[in-house]
């Protein structure tokens, strides 16, 4: 039995190979021209017909580099397009917009007060660790925002300032910042994230908030947890950017571990569009946390905040605070001074 | 002055190599990096080409325009090259350019890029012409000597041309004419936005 089955196999084998040897024809080596002369280039692809095919012409080569494969890839053009016209455009406009806008807050509504003044009474925020890594992440994308706008915008600003040699060391040094720094930022978004999560995930208060017009109405009280629902965007905001523009970013920095070129174009204009719109959110961030409202830096600087900014902000957050019991939300002055 | 250029004439190479042994004896490239290289098309089957690629000069340089740094310049007659002492290696004109010309060392680990090197059109770099410090960085300044660039020079079947651009068009337009076919002046459109009308 299982002869008649190997001889049977062996059969089926052999057919297929002599019916593929008869269905793969040679083609002629030279075809002939109308006059019934070999016309040399009759079977040679034009490069327009190639490149109407794919973006890259590619072909074959003696040489032991096989990414030099690539004989031609016009679209380094559109790339160049992008990074020289597009990218100056879309960053100036994201970025001093921004700017404009946030300007525009402070001229007509000012500095948010904490409407019933300062309590002189301190609740805890933020601990250390939570402070460090916020710091953590904070320095570093300074950094990298920086360093990056130099690579894209320095030959505009800084170039006819300084001159083109010490801009050229100064840009050589910010790329190995930049470089490097991304480390730091990669362990900060891991640990702001890990401590965060779950404070950031949408809650029904949020809905409320959002109703009593996210705080920007001043007759309104807006009620939130630990974060409002304009920190969680922040929150998901930097997640988000943050993983896409460390993937492009590493990826960058590794040229062809991973991708070819066309890999490294798109991912250069990943980490460019992204990084325009996560410095302009950053932006809003630091302005809300500095100068566009009393009592809000204190969170980050000392991990402590007035007891009536935590009722005016965060009155949920504020009420679990002290359900857990006053020693542990309240600290330092509530034993020497007296509530009032 | 003359707009000098490249161009292959893919019907006559054979694939030597010999324009890539001799740029990289004449300007001692270091190890690894290639200014030329010969890419075969269709390798092994009926309408195979192979052209010998370097940079091409292009106008409008996409390199030049994306170099964060502005180390690029074109001379007078219209090579595209540029300073090493101003480069920080960032990889952009890699990406930029169409003919992928742009060579890093390897300096460090991983991707870690050098200083960028390409072919001068031996044409040296911004230094003295024929100085020992313009031949460490870019080797030999051919064009100051009035010479034109080796591999076109030696090019065993006149395949690739060298010189003015209109003159080199000229004897490419002709060749075609009298023998009858040509595959195209390849990356002409892309380098120099204009093709060679036969």
């Amino acid at each position: 039995m299982m002869r008649h089955l190997a001889r049977i196999c062996s059969i089926i084998i052999v057919a297929s190979a002599i019916l593929t040897m008869i269905a793969a024809t040679p083609v002629p080596a030279q075809q002939l021209g109308p006059d019934g002369a070999p016309n040399p280039t009759a079977s040679v692809a034009s490069q327009q017909k190639l490149l109407q095919q794919s973006p890259r012409i590619e072909g074959e080569i003696a040489q032991p580099n096989q990414r030099e494969r690539v004989l031609m890839q016009p679209a380094g053009r559109q790339w160049d397009y992008f990074h020289e016209v597009i990218l100056h455009w879309f960053g100036a406009i994201v970025i001093l917009g921004m700017i404009a806008v946030l300007g525009a807050a402070y001229l007509i509504m000012g500095r948010i007060r904490i409407s019933k003044g300062r309590s002189g009474q301190k609740v805890r925020r933020f601990n250390a660790f939570e402070r460090f890594s916020h710091w953590l992440t904070a320095i570093s994308f300074v950094v990298l925002g920086l360093t990056g706008l130099n690579i894209t915008f320095g030959k505009i600003l800084l170039l006819p300032v300084i001159g083109p040699e010490a801009f050229s060391s100064e840009s050589q040094l910010a790329k190995y910042t930049h470089n490097f720094v991304s480390v730091s930022f990669v362990i900060g978004l891991v640990l702001i994230v890990a401590i965060w999560l779950k404070d950031n995930i949408p809650q029904k208060v949020d809905i409320e908030w959002i109703k009593q017009g996210g705080g920007f109405i001043k007759s309104k009280h807006a009620p939130s947890g630990r974060f409002n629902p304009g920190e969680k965007l922040v929150f998901w905001f930097a997640l988000g950017a943050g993983v896409a523009v460390i993937i492009s970013g590493y990826l960058l920095m590794f040229p062809f571990y991973v991708t070819n070129i066309a890999g490294m174009q798109l991912a250069q204009i990943v980490h460019a569009v992204v990084a325009v719109l996560f410095i302009a959110v950053i932006i809003a961030h630091i302005y809300i946390g500095t100068l566009g409202m009393e009592g809000a830096f204190e969170a980050m600087a000392t991990g402590e905040v007035d007891l009536n900014w935590a009722k005016e902000h965060h009155d949920v957050w504020l009420e679990e605070q002290l359900s857990k019991g006053p020693a542990s939300a309240r600290s330092g002055q509530s034993s020497a001074a007296p509530a009032e | 002055m003359a707009r000098v250029k490249f161009l292959c004439d893919a019907d006559r190479c054979i694939e030597c190599n010999a324009c890539v042994t001799a740029c990289k004896n004449e300007h001692e490239v270091p190890w690894g990096i290639n200014r030329r290289r010969v890419v075969t098309i269709n390798d092994g089957k009926p309408g195979e080409r192979s052209v010998s690629m370097a940079c091409m000069h292009c106008t409008d340089a996409p390199c030049a325009a994306v170099c964060p740094v502005s180390c690029f310049f074109t001379t007078a007659d219209g090579v595209v090259l540029h300073s090493k002492d101003l480069c920080i290696g960032c990889g952009y004109c890699f990406y930029a350019c169409p003919f992928g010309a742009p060579q890093y060392p390897m300096v460090g680990n991983f991707g870690s890029r050098g200083k960028m090197d390409k072919c001068t059109y031996c044409a040296g770099g911004p230094e003295d012409d024929s100085t020992p410090a313009e031949y460490a960085k870019y080797g030999a300044n051919r064009l100051a000597e009035g010479k034109l660039p080796i591999c076109a020079e030696m090019c065993s079947t006149k395949s690739l041309l060298a010189g003015d651009g209109a003159i080199i068009a000229e004897i490419y337009k002709e060749r075609v004419m009298k023998r009858g076919y040509g595959s195209g002046a390849w990356g002409w459109t892309t380098a120099y936005h204009e093709d060679i009308a036969v």
